[in-house]
């Protein structure tokens, strides 16, 4: 029996067609039209701005080139700041604080429960260049909230900008996005049957004991998702730019403010275009990752 | 006994510690609280005496300032609307009608709109708005976003309209609608919650953006907020931070409004599952 549809065929294509367009237009032709032109010199300005040529591979080996690959403010050190930006900021500081918040949020008092997950909400939704003036003024050197708390606690000012930038962008990441991991655990946590940790209490377990033997092994799935998707956001992410500039000197430069620099500040499109496509090549192994966990988990479900 | 003394004194260390963090999340926040009401205000955290409203007044007086409001609100709304209407309609077709190949097509669109980030195709998207001739206009802000945001809008509704009967639209075809009058009147009534969350979460991720306008306009008149309050500074570097201050607190209003409204009609947990 033919099963009946709401939609004729004609209808659905017509209905799919706007989306279709846009999406084609602005994600997918920008897919393949940076990879066509990171084959090129295409410049801003210039006779290769109308008629760029085809360099081959000219601009990939610019990028890896062994000479120049870790000195600062080329390609391989930009890349290596990213992933140690990644793993600090992402991993070890939203992750890993988001779920010791969500532990701990399960036991402290509601109202301080609630406050803190508002003010770390706050750091998540307000606009990104709302947050980084916020951190600029936080962070200023002579009258800086934070100078003044170390000189209250007796510590010398620092100049946290100038001499400490990558760590200063590492903990500005952290305190942005911990609230969706914090988010993501706690509902994780919450989906956990009580009864587990009433019987463990019964036994006179730690919350230590808790956490490791019931609410990390129960949550293993949630912990994967959260892994995947802030580190691609992390790698992505352009707000450090609003803080620092990729400066002093490059010592904050991530891959997205690099290839803003080459192609916008440098005109030089070709070698932008080439390093978009490392940076979409290292996303599509993410997402592939993500989507086949969650279509594994979606069978183990059926299963 | 000992038992739950340990539970207790858990109880009180948690607190503690959770308190201490909070307190670093709140930290680089206090200065916001103070400094726009503060006609003398300057990077370092004080209490402003008296409590003023004069930096507003100069704000409200900027038209360059208002007008980056005002931008940021048409770029905003365009793109809502365009997401809006083409994710409900495209996610509507994904779950009513016969195209064969569905599922692995969301699969796909979300598979690109994940790797094809802003910053990873600053790029060619600015060569495709460039090559169209769209470059500087609010417009090519407008399409850039509605494209980016598409697909993951497309998903959220499909699932949704995939947990909606087919019977609703199939009883009001019995009584003879046509299928498009079905969509408009029975359908859509129903799909209407989940297409304010995904408005409510296009307009935010509009409103705040910096990257695409930044890179895609050049008259100072069509900047966006996000963009327009960098020419706050004066001409030795320096931020005029009464002005920044008072004009970053009206920029975050609506942000703020917006998370208040839906925390409060559909819980807490609704930001959670989403965000750019």
């Amino acid at each position: 029996m033919k099963s009946f549809s709401l939609l004729s065929r004609g209808t659905g294509v017509a209905f799919l067609a706007p989306a279709g367009l846009l999406v084609g237009a602005f994600v997918i032709a920008p897919f393949f039209w940076v990879i066509f032109v990171s084959f090129t010199n295409r410049s801003l300005l210039g006779r290769t701005a109308v008629d760029p040529d085809f360099v081959g591979l000219a601009n990939y080996f610019s990028l890896f080139d062994a000479a120049t690959f870790f000195t600062r403010g080329e390609f391989g050190s930009s890349l290596i700041l990213t992933i140690q930006f990644v793993l600090l900021s992402a991993v070890v500081g939203q992750a890993a604080l988001g779920m010791l918040l969500a532990w701990m949020l399960q036991s402290v008092p509601k109202s301080l429960k609630h406050v803190t997950e508002t003010v770390a909400i706050g750091a998540w939704i307000l606009p990104e260049v709302v947050i980084a003036f916020a951190w600029f003024a936080f962070l200023d050197y002579e009258n800086g909230t934070l100078n003044m708390i170390m000189e209250a606690l007796g510590f010398p000012p620092g100049d946290w900008l100038l001499s400490f930038p990558f760590w200063a962008i590492v903990v500005f990441n952290t305190w942005r996005g911990t609230a969706f991991s914090m988010m993501l655990f706690n509902s994780a946590f919450a989906s956990i049957p009580p009864s587990y940790f009433q019987a463990a209490d019964v036994a006179g377990a730690s919350s230590w004991q808790k956490f490791r033997d019931i609410g990390l092994p129960l949550i293993r799935g949630h912990v994967v998702t959260d892994l995947i998707l802030i580190t691609m956001w992390s790698f992505n992410v352009f707000t450090p730019f609003l803080l620092t500039s990729g400066g002093p000197s490059y010592r904050t430069e991530i891959l997205p403010i690099y290839t803003y620099r080459i192609a916008f500040r440098d005109f030089d499109f070709g070698k932008g275009a080439a390093v978009g496509v490392v940076v979409m090549l290292i996303n599509l192994v993410f997402a592939l990752f993500y989507l086949w966990v969650m279509r594994r988990r979606a069978k183990g479900v059926a299963a | 006994m000992t038992r739950y003394l340990g539970l207790y004194f858990t109880r009180i260390g948690f607190s503690v510690a959770t308190a201490l963090i909070g307190v670093f999340f709140a930290l680089p926040l206090v200065w916001f609280i103070f400094a726009p009401f503060n006609p003398r205000a300057e990077l370092g955290l004080s209490i402003p005496e008296p409590f003023s409203l004069t930096n507003f007044e100069a704000v409200f007086q900027n038209g360059f300032a208002m007008r980056g409001l005002w931008n940021s609100l048409v770029q905003s709304v365009g793109g809502v609307i365009l997401v809006g209407a083409g994710a409900t309609l495209a996610s509507y077709a994904l779950s009513r009608s016969p195209i064969p190949g569905k599922s692995v097509i969301t699969y796909i669109l979300l598979l690109f709109s994940s790797v094809v980030s802003g910053s990873a195709a600053m790029v060619p998207i600015f060569l495709i708005i460039n090559g169209i001739g769209l470059i500087d206009t609010q417009i090519a802000v407008i399409l850039v976003f509605a494209g980016g945001l598409l697909p993951t809008a497309m998903f959220i509704l499909r699932d949704f309209i995939d947990s909606i009967p087919k019977s609703y639209e199939e009883s009001a075809m019995v009584a003879g609608a046509s299928p498009v009058q079905a969509f408009f009147d029975v359908a859509l009534p129903v799909i209407r919650p989940g297409i304010v969350v995904v408005v409510v979460w296009a307009f935010v991720s509009i409103w705040g953006s910096f990257l695409i306008p930044f890179i895609l306009l050049r008259s100072s008149e069509k900047m966006p907020a996000s963009v327009a309050i960098y020419s706050f500074y004066s001409e030795a570097g320096t931020p005029i931070v009464t002005l920044l201050a008072a004009y970053s607190l009206l920029y975050s209003l609506p942000v703020v409004i917006l998370y208040l409204l839906v925390s409060w009609k559909f819980g807490f947990r609704f930001f959670g599952g989403i965000k750019a």
